[in-house]
Protein backbone atom coordinates (compact mmCIF):
# COMPACT_ATOMS: atom_id res chain seq x y z
CA UNK A 1 0.00 0.00 0.00
CA UNK A 2 1.21 3.47 -0.90
CA UNK A 3 -0.02 6.86 0.38
CA UNK A 4 0.66 9.93 -1.77
CA UNK A 5 -0.23 13.58 -1.43
CA UNK A 6 -0.02 15.23 -4.87
CA UNK A 7 0.11 19.02 -5.14
CA UNK A 8 -1.71 19.36 -8.47
CA UNK A 9 -4.87 17.81 -9.91
CA UNK A 10 -2.89 16.83 -13.03
CA UNK A 11 -0.45 14.86 -10.90
CA UNK A 12 -3.31 13.22 -8.98
CA UNK A 13 -5.07 12.25 -12.22
CA UNK A 14 -1.80 10.92 -13.69
CA UNK A 15 -1.11 8.79 -10.60
CA UNK A 16 -4.69 7.50 -10.52
CA UNK A 17 -4.75 6.73 -14.25
CA UNK A 18 -1.36 5.01 -14.12
CA UNK A 19 -2.06 2.89 -11.06
CA UNK A 20 -2.51 -0.84 -11.18
CA UNK A 21 -4.72 -2.48 -8.58
CA UNK A 22 -7.16 -0.72 -6.28
CA UNK A 23 -6.85 3.03 -5.83
CA UNK A 24 -8.79 5.25 -3.47
CA UNK A 25 -9.18 9.01 -3.27
CA UNK A 26 -8.87 10.36 0.27
CA UNK A 27 -10.48 13.67 1.20
CA UNK A 28 -12.26 13.46 4.57
CA UNK A 29 -11.84 9.70 4.92
CA UNK A 30 -15.12 9.27 6.82
CA UNK A 31 -16.23 6.58 4.36
CA UNK A 32 -12.84 5.31 3.14
CA UNK A 33 -11.23 4.68 6.53
CA UNK A 34 -14.36 2.94 7.82
CA UNK A 35 -14.37 0.68 4.76
CA UNK A 36 -10.66 -0.05 5.21
CA UNK A 37 -11.15 -0.82 8.89
CA UNK A 38 -14.02 -3.16 8.07
CA UNK A 39 -11.97 -4.99 5.47
CA UNK A 40 -14.28 -3.98 2.62
CA UNK A 41 -11.47 -2.33 0.67
CA UNK A 42 -7.70 -2.71 0.76
CA UNK A 43 -6.31 -0.05 -1.54
CA UNK A 44 -2.91 -0.42 -3.18
CA UNK A 45 -2.78 3.36 -3.56
CA UNK A 46 -4.34 6.12 -1.43
CA UNK A 47 -4.33 9.53 -3.09
CA UNK A 48 -4.84 12.29 -0.51
CA UNK A 49 -6.21 15.29 -2.45
CA UNK A 50 -6.16 17.82 0.40
CA UNK A 51 -2.85 19.43 -0.59
CA UNK A 52 -3.99 20.18 -4.15
CA UNK A 53 -4.22 23.94 -4.62
CA UNK A 54 -7.78 25.26 -4.53
CA UNK A 55 -9.49 22.01 -3.55
CA UNK A 56 -9.97 23.14 0.05
CA UNK A 57 -11.69 26.39 -0.91
CA UNK A 58 -15.19 27.64 -1.58
CA UNK A 59 -14.90 30.27 -4.32
CA UNK A 60 -17.57 32.79 -5.25
CA UNK A 61 -17.48 33.02 -9.03
CA UNK A 62 -19.31 35.20 -11.56
CA UNK A 63 -21.89 32.40 -11.92
CA UNK A 64 -22.22 31.30 -8.31
CA UNK A 65 -20.14 29.04 -6.10
CA UNK A 66 -17.40 26.50 -6.66
CA UNK A 67 -16.98 24.14 -3.70
CA UNK A 68 -13.67 22.27 -3.75
CA UNK A 69 -13.69 18.51 -3.32
CA UNK A 70 -11.71 18.69 -0.05
CA UNK A 71 -13.90 21.27 1.72
CA UNK A 72 -15.32 19.71 4.91
CA UNK A 73 -19.08 20.02 5.38
CA UNK A 74 -18.50 22.04 8.58
CA UNK A 75 -17.03 24.81 6.42
CA UNK A 76 -20.17 24.97 4.25
CA UNK A 77 -22.13 25.94 7.35
CA UNK A 78 -19.65 28.73 8.11
CA UNK A 79 -19.97 30.43 4.71
CA UNK A 80 -22.64 33.12 5.09
CA UNK A 81 -23.07 33.77 1.35
CA UNK A 82 -23.49 30.08 0.53
CA UNK A 83 -25.94 29.58 3.40
CA UNK A 84 -27.98 32.54 2.25
CA UNK A 85 -28.09 31.44 -1.40
CA UNK A 86 -28.53 27.67 -0.86
CA UNK A 87 -29.85 27.01 2.65
CA UNK A 88 -31.24 23.60 1.64
CA UNK A 89 -27.90 22.39 0.32
CA UNK A 90 -26.10 23.56 3.45
CA UNK A 91 -28.73 22.01 5.75
CA UNK A 92 -28.38 18.69 3.95
CA UNK A 93 -24.57 18.75 4.17
CA UNK A 94 -24.78 19.61 7.87
CA UNK A 95 -26.94 16.53 8.54
CA UNK A 96 -24.06 14.17 7.72
CA UNK A 97 -22.63 12.63 10.88
CA UNK A 98 -21.47 14.15 14.14
CA UNK A 99 -19.44 17.29 14.71
CA UNK A 100 -16.31 15.15 14.49
CA UNK A 101 -17.41 13.76 11.12
CA UNK A 102 -18.48 17.22 9.92
CA UNK A 103 -14.92 18.41 10.36
CA UNK A 104 -13.77 15.87 7.78
CA UNK A 105 -16.62 14.73 5.49
CA UNK A 106 -17.15 16.36 2.09
CA UNK A 107 -20.08 16.67 -0.32
CA UNK A 108 -17.97 15.21 -3.13
CA UNK A 109 -17.18 12.21 -0.94
CA UNK A 110 -20.87 11.89 -0.12
CA UNK A 111 -21.60 11.91 -3.87
CA UNK A 112 -18.82 9.47 -4.85
CA UNK A 113 -19.65 7.04 -2.03
CA UNK A 114 -22.82 6.63 -4.13
CA UNK A 115 -25.10 5.63 -1.28
CA UNK A 116 -28.77 6.04 -2.27
CA UNK A 117 -29.28 7.57 1.19
CA UNK A 118 -26.58 10.26 0.87
CA UNK A 119 -28.03 13.40 2.47
CA UNK A 120 -26.32 16.11 0.44
CA UNK A 121 -27.05 14.54 -2.95
CA UNK A 122 -30.83 15.12 -3.32
CA UNK A 123 -30.31 18.73 -2.20
CA UNK A 124 -27.54 19.19 -4.78
CA UNK A 125 -29.66 17.60 -7.51
CA UNK A 126 -32.62 19.83 -6.64
CA UNK A 127 -30.26 22.82 -6.77
CA UNK A 128 -29.10 21.84 -10.26
CA UNK A 129 -25.51 21.43 -9.06
CA UNK A 130 -22.82 20.20 -11.45
CA UNK A 131 -19.63 18.26 -10.82
CA UNK A 132 -16.32 19.31 -12.40
CA UNK A 133 -14.42 16.15 -13.29
CA UNK A 134 -10.70 16.15 -14.03
CA UNK A 135 -9.41 13.18 -15.99
CA UNK A 136 -6.67 12.01 -18.36
CA UNK A 137 -8.52 13.61 -21.32
CA UNK A 138 -9.01 16.96 -19.56
CA UNK A 139 -11.94 18.39 -17.69
CA UNK A 140 -15.66 17.87 -18.12
CA UNK A 141 -18.70 19.06 -16.22
CA UNK A 142 -21.72 16.85 -15.58
CA UNK A 143 -24.98 17.16 -13.66
CA UNK A 144 -24.62 15.75 -10.14
CA UNK A 145 -27.39 13.19 -10.83
CA UNK A 146 -25.22 11.67 -13.58
CA UNK A 147 -22.50 10.64 -11.09
CA UNK A 148 -24.08 7.80 -9.05
CA UNK A 149 -25.21 4.90 -11.27
CA UNK A 150 -25.87 2.19 -8.65
CA UNK A 151 -25.32 1.78 -4.92
CA UNK A 152 -21.57 2.21 -4.41
CA UNK A 153 -20.90 2.80 -8.12
CA UNK A 154 -20.26 6.01 -10.07
CA UNK A 155 -19.98 6.93 -13.72
CA UNK A 156 -16.39 8.15 -13.22
CA UNK A 157 -13.92 6.52 -15.63
CA UNK A 158 -10.47 5.31 -14.58
CA UNK A 159 -8.25 8.24 -13.71
CA UNK A 160 -11.13 10.66 -13.15
CA UNK A 161 -11.47 12.75 -9.98
CA UNK A 162 -14.26 15.19 -9.10
CA UNK A 163 -12.46 18.40 -8.18
CA UNK A 164 -15.39 20.69 -7.40
CA UNK A 165 -19.15 21.10 -7.21
CA UNK A 166 -20.63 24.12 -8.98
CA UNK A 167 -23.76 25.84 -7.73
CA UNK A 168 -25.23 28.70 -9.75
CA UNK A 169 -26.22 31.94 -8.08
CA UNK A 170 -29.76 31.44 -6.86
CA UNK A 171 -32.29 33.18 -9.15
CA UNK A 172 -34.37 35.98 -7.61
CA UNK A 173 -37.48 34.80 -5.69
CA UNK A 174 -36.09 31.29 -5.30
CA UNK A 175 -35.62 28.94 -2.37
CA UNK A 176 -34.45 25.42 -1.64
CA UNK A 177 -34.99 22.97 1.20
CA UNK A 178 -34.07 19.43 2.17
CA UNK A 179 -35.79 17.08 4.63
CA UNK A 180 -35.14 13.50 5.60
CA UNK A 181 -36.89 10.95 7.79
CA UNK A 182 -34.85 9.09 10.40
CA UNK A 183 -36.21 7.07 13.33
CA UNK A 184 -34.26 9.14 15.88
CA UNK A 185 -33.68 12.86 16.19
CA UNK A 186 -30.07 13.18 14.97
CA UNK A 187 -27.16 11.36 13.40
CA UNK A 188 -28.75 8.57 11.43
CA UNK A 189 -29.01 7.52 7.81
CA UNK A 190 -32.02 8.70 5.82
CA UNK A 191 -34.86 6.20 5.52
CA UNK A 192 -36.19 8.45 2.78
CA UNK A 193 -35.54 12.11 1.91
CA UNK A 194 -36.59 14.96 -0.37
CA UNK A 195 -34.94 18.08 -1.78
CA UNK A 196 -36.92 20.85 -3.47
CA UNK A 197 -35.72 23.99 -5.25
CA UNK A 198 -38.20 26.40 -6.77
CA UNK A 199 -38.60 29.88 -8.25
CA UNK A 200 -41.77 31.97 -8.11
CA UNK A 201 -42.97 35.09 -9.92
CA UNK A 202 -44.20 38.29 -8.30
CA UNK A 203 -47.65 36.73 -7.83
CA UNK A 204 -46.35 33.64 -6.06
CA UNK A 205 -46.80 31.35 -9.07
CA UNK A 206 -44.07 28.72 -9.39
CA UNK A 207 -42.11 29.28 -12.60
CA UNK A 208 -39.36 26.68 -12.17
CA UNK A 209 -38.90 23.70 -9.85
CA UNK A 210 -36.68 20.70 -9.26
CA UNK A 211 -37.66 17.87 -6.92
CA UNK A 212 -35.24 15.11 -5.92
CA UNK A 213 -35.78 12.07 -3.69
CA UNK A 214 -33.14 10.19 -1.70
CA UNK A 215 -33.15 6.58 -0.40
CA UNK A 216 -36.16 6.01 -2.65
CA UNK A 217 -34.39 4.06 -5.42
CA UNK A 218 -30.91 2.61 -6.15
CA UNK A 219 -29.75 6.14 -7.01
CA UNK A 220 -31.03 9.64 -6.29
CA UNK A 221 -34.23 10.38 -8.24
CA UNK A 222 -34.86 13.63 -10.07
CA UNK A 223 -38.65 13.58 -10.39
CA UNK A 224 -39.56 15.77 -13.36
CA UNK A 225 -43.25 15.03 -13.11
CA UNK A 226 -43.17 16.34 -9.53
CA UNK A 227 -41.71 19.62 -10.77
CA UNK A 228 -44.46 19.78 -13.40
CA UNK A 229 -47.04 19.40 -10.63
CA UNK A 230 -45.80 22.69 -9.16
CA UNK A 231 -44.94 24.80 -12.20
CA UNK A 232 -47.60 27.30 -13.27
CA UNK A 233 -49.43 27.13 -9.95
CA UNK A 234 -49.30 28.66 -6.54
CA UNK A 235 -48.46 26.18 -3.82
CA UNK A 236 -52.13 25.46 -3.14
CA UNK A 237 -53.51 22.27 -1.60
CA UNK A 238 -54.21 20.71 -5.00
CA UNK A 239 -50.63 21.28 -6.18
CA UNK A 240 -49.21 19.86 -2.94
CA UNK A 241 -51.49 16.82 -3.13
CA UNK A 242 -50.38 16.18 -6.69
CA UNK A 243 -46.70 16.64 -5.70
CA UNK A 244 -47.01 14.10 -2.88
CA UNK A 245 -48.84 11.61 -5.09
CA UNK A 246 -46.30 11.87 -7.91
CA UNK A 247 -43.36 11.51 -5.51
CA UNK A 248 -44.90 8.46 -3.84
CA UNK A 249 -45.42 6.92 -7.25
CA UNK A 250 -41.90 7.68 -8.47
CA UNK A 251 -40.21 5.78 -5.61
CA UNK A 252 -38.67 2.36 -6.22
CA UNK A 253 -37.57 1.79 -2.62
CA UNK A 254 -36.21 -1.24 -0.84
CA UNK A 255 -38.16 -3.01 1.89
CA UNK A 256 -36.11 -3.43 5.06
CA UNK A 257 -36.26 -3.14 8.82
CA UNK A 258 -35.80 0.62 8.64
CA UNK A 259 -38.82 1.15 6.44
CA UNK A 260 -41.25 -0.81 4.31
CA UNK A 261 -41.90 0.05 0.67
CA UNK A 262 -45.32 1.50 1.52
CA UNK A 263 -43.88 3.56 4.36
CA UNK A 264 -41.09 4.97 2.23
CA UNK A 265 -43.50 5.87 -0.57
CA UNK A 266 -45.86 7.65 1.77
CA UNK A 267 -43.11 9.52 3.62
CA UNK A 268 -41.43 10.56 0.35
CA UNK A 269 -44.64 12.38 -0.54
CA UNK A 270 -44.97 13.95 2.90
CA UNK A 271 -41.35 15.17 2.90
CA UNK A 272 -41.56 16.54 -0.66
CA UNK A 273 -44.66 18.46 0.34
CA UNK A 274 -43.05 19.90 3.49
CA UNK A 275 -39.79 20.71 1.70
CA UNK A 276 -41.77 22.47 -1.04
CA UNK A 277 -43.55 24.61 1.56
CA UNK A 278 -40.22 25.60 3.16
CA UNK A 279 -38.64 26.32 -0.24
CA UNK A 280 -41.69 28.38 -1.21
CA UNK A 281 -41.48 30.45 1.99
CA UNK A 282 -37.75 30.98 1.40
CA UNK A 283 -38.54 32.20 -2.11
CA UNK A 284 -40.77 34.82 -0.51
CA UNK A 285 -44.05 33.07 -1.32
CA UNK A 286 -46.98 33.47 1.05
CA UNK B 1 8.98 -1.72 6.07
CA UNK B 2 10.37 1.70 6.83
CA UNK B 3 7.15 3.69 6.70
CA UNK B 4 6.24 7.27 5.96
CA UNK B 5 8.18 10.00 7.76
CA UNK B 6 5.81 12.56 9.28
CA UNK B 7 6.69 15.87 10.90
CA UNK B 8 3.90 17.50 12.87
CA UNK B 9 3.02 19.54 15.96
CA UNK B 10 1.31 17.92 18.96
CA UNK B 11 0.26 20.06 21.92
CA UNK B 12 2.75 22.71 20.82
CA UNK B 13 5.70 20.32 20.52
CA UNK B 14 7.41 19.44 17.27
CA UNK B 15 7.08 15.67 16.78
CA UNK B 16 8.44 13.32 14.13
CA UNK B 17 7.42 9.71 13.58
CA UNK B 18 7.30 6.93 11.03
CA UNK B 19 3.98 5.27 10.22
CA UNK B 20 2.43 2.84 7.77
CA UNK B 21 0.17 4.20 4.96
CA UNK B 22 -2.99 2.65 6.41
CA UNK B 23 -2.21 3.42 10.06
CA UNK B 24 -4.82 5.59 11.79
CA UNK B 25 -3.54 8.64 13.63
CA UNK B 26 -5.14 7.19 16.78
CA UNK B 27 -2.78 4.19 16.61
CA UNK B 28 0.20 6.50 16.01
CA UNK B 29 -0.71 8.58 19.07
CA UNK B 30 -1.27 5.59 21.33
CA UNK B 31 1.19 2.96 20.13
CA UNK B 32 4.07 4.97 18.71
CA UNK B 33 4.01 8.17 20.76
CA UNK B 34 2.69 6.88 24.10
CA UNK B 35 -0.17 9.42 24.10
CA UNK B 36 -2.83 7.02 25.38
CA UNK B 37 -5.41 9.60 26.42
CA UNK B 38 -7.39 9.25 23.19
CA UNK B 39 -9.26 5.93 23.36
CA UNK B 40 -10.44 3.50 20.72
CA UNK B 41 -14.11 2.87 21.37
CA UNK B 42 -15.38 1.87 17.96
CA UNK B 43 -12.63 2.69 15.47
CA UNK B 44 -15.23 3.82 12.93
CA UNK B 45 -16.03 7.41 13.92
CA UNK B 46 -19.22 6.64 15.84
CA UNK B 47 -18.27 7.07 19.51
CA UNK B 48 -15.94 10.10 19.73
CA UNK B 49 -13.64 8.53 22.37
CA UNK B 50 -10.62 9.23 20.12
CA UNK B 51 -11.52 12.92 19.58
CA UNK B 52 -8.64 15.32 18.96
CA UNK B 53 -8.42 18.82 17.53
CA UNK B 54 -6.69 18.94 14.14
CA UNK B 55 -5.97 22.47 12.86
CA UNK B 56 -8.79 23.86 15.02
CA UNK B 57 -11.31 21.20 13.87
CA UNK B 58 -12.71 18.53 16.15
CA UNK B 59 -12.15 15.14 14.49
CA UNK B 60 -12.05 11.45 15.34
CA UNK B 61 -8.40 10.41 15.22
CA UNK B 62 -9.50 6.91 14.15
CA UNK B 63 -10.76 8.47 10.90
CA UNK B 64 -7.49 10.30 10.12
CA UNK B 65 -4.40 8.57 8.77
CA UNK B 66 -1.15 9.16 10.62
CA UNK B 67 0.37 10.20 7.29
CA UNK B 68 -2.18 13.03 6.96
CA UNK B 69 -0.79 14.83 10.02
CA UNK B 70 2.24 16.11 8.10
CA UNK B 71 2.60 19.84 8.75
CA UNK B 72 -0.63 20.01 10.77
CA UNK B 73 -1.33 21.05 14.34
CA UNK B 74 -2.77 18.49 16.74
CA UNK B 75 -4.24 19.03 20.21
CA UNK B 76 -4.88 16.00 22.43
CA UNK B 77 -6.14 15.53 25.97
CA UNK B 78 -2.51 15.38 27.16
CA UNK B 79 -2.17 19.10 26.36
CA UNK B 80 -5.28 20.20 28.23
CA UNK B 81 -3.94 20.71 31.76
CA UNK B 82 -1.07 23.10 32.47
CA UNK B 83 1.28 21.09 34.64
CA UNK B 84 -0.65 20.24 37.79
CA UNK B 85 -3.32 22.81 37.05
CA UNK B 86 -6.37 21.21 35.51
CA UNK B 87 -8.37 22.93 32.76
CA UNK B 88 -11.69 24.23 34.22
CA UNK B 89 -13.54 21.55 32.23
CA UNK B 90 -11.40 18.81 33.79
CA UNK B 91 -11.91 20.29 37.27
CA UNK B 92 -15.68 20.48 36.80
CA UNK B 93 -15.90 16.93 35.43
CA UNK B 94 -14.28 15.81 38.70
CA UNK B 95 -16.51 17.98 40.91
CA UNK B 96 -19.71 16.88 39.17
CA UNK B 97 -18.65 13.22 38.93
CA UNK B 98 -19.25 13.50 35.21
CA UNK B 99 -17.55 10.17 34.58
CA UNK B 100 -17.72 6.62 35.77
CA UNK B 101 -15.56 4.21 33.79
CA UNK B 102 -13.73 7.12 32.14
CA UNK B 103 -13.17 5.68 28.67
CA UNK B 104 -15.24 8.39 26.98
CA UNK B 105 -13.97 11.22 29.19
CA UNK B 106 -10.93 12.41 27.20
CA UNK B 107 -13.11 12.61 24.08
CA UNK B 108 -15.82 14.53 25.92
CA UNK B 109 -13.27 16.96 27.36
CA UNK B 110 -11.71 17.64 23.96
CA UNK B 111 -15.13 18.01 22.31
CA UNK B 112 -16.25 20.37 25.10
CA UNK B 113 -13.03 22.39 24.78
CA UNK B 114 -13.61 22.73 21.03
CA UNK B 115 -17.24 23.70 21.62
CA UNK B 116 -16.35 26.44 24.12
CA UNK B 117 -13.54 27.77 21.90
CA UNK B 118 -16.14 28.41 19.17
CA UNK B 119 -19.10 29.23 21.40
CA UNK B 120 -18.01 30.46 24.87
CA UNK B 121 -21.57 30.75 26.20
CA UNK B 122 -23.61 27.84 24.80
CA UNK B 123 -27.18 27.03 25.77
CA UNK B 124 -27.92 23.59 27.20
CA UNK B 125 -29.27 22.58 23.79
CA UNK B 126 -26.07 23.76 22.09
CA UNK B 127 -23.99 21.78 24.59
CA UNK B 128 -26.04 18.65 23.96
CA UNK B 129 -25.75 19.12 20.18
CA UNK B 130 -22.04 19.94 20.46
CA UNK B 131 -21.35 16.73 22.39
CA UNK B 132 -23.68 14.50 20.36
CA UNK B 133 -20.73 12.88 18.61
CA UNK B 134 -19.47 11.47 21.91
CA UNK B 135 -21.09 8.41 23.42
CA UNK B 136 -21.14 7.61 27.16
CA UNK B 137 -22.70 4.39 28.43
CA UNK B 138 -22.34 5.21 32.13
CA UNK B 139 -23.45 8.68 33.10
CA UNK B 140 -26.66 9.25 31.18
CA UNK B 141 -25.04 12.49 29.99
CA UNK B 142 -26.75 14.77 32.48
CA UNK B 143 -23.73 15.17 34.77
CA UNK B 144 -21.54 15.84 31.76
CA UNK B 145 -23.83 18.63 30.60
CA UNK B 146 -23.96 20.12 34.13
CA UNK B 147 -20.16 19.99 34.37
CA UNK B 148 -19.77 21.83 31.08
CA UNK B 149 -22.34 24.44 32.14
CA UNK B 150 -20.46 24.99 35.39
CA UNK B 151 -17.14 25.26 33.52
CA UNK B 152 -18.70 27.89 31.24
CA UNK B 153 -19.66 29.82 34.36
CA UNK B 154 -16.12 29.65 35.76
CA UNK B 155 -14.45 30.47 32.44
CA UNK B 156 -16.71 33.50 31.88
CA UNK B 157 -15.71 34.83 35.30
CA UNK B 158 -12.02 34.31 34.61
Amino acid sequence: MRYIRPLSIEDAVGQLAGSAGISAILAGGSDLLVRMKGGFIEPDLIIDIKSIAGLSEIRETADGFSIGAAVPCAVLGEQAALKKAWPGVVEAAKLIGSKQVQGRCTIVGNLCNASPAADSVPALVAAGARAVIAGPAGKRTVAVEAVPIAPGKTSLAKGEIIEAILLDSQAPRSGDAYLRFIPRTEMDIAVVSAGVNLTIDAHGVVTAARVALGAAAPTVLLVEEAAEALIGRKLDEAALERLAKVCAGACRPIDDKRGTIDFRRKVAGVLARRAALTAYARAGGK
Amino acid sequence: MAGIAVSTTINGDHVEYLCQPDEPLLDVLRDRLGLTGAKEGCGTGDCGACSIILDDRLVCSCLVLGAEAEGRRIETIEGMAHGDQLHPLQQKFLEHAALQCGICTPGFLIAAKDLLAKNPDPTEEEIRFGLAGNLCRCTGYDKIVRAVQDAVHVMKGA
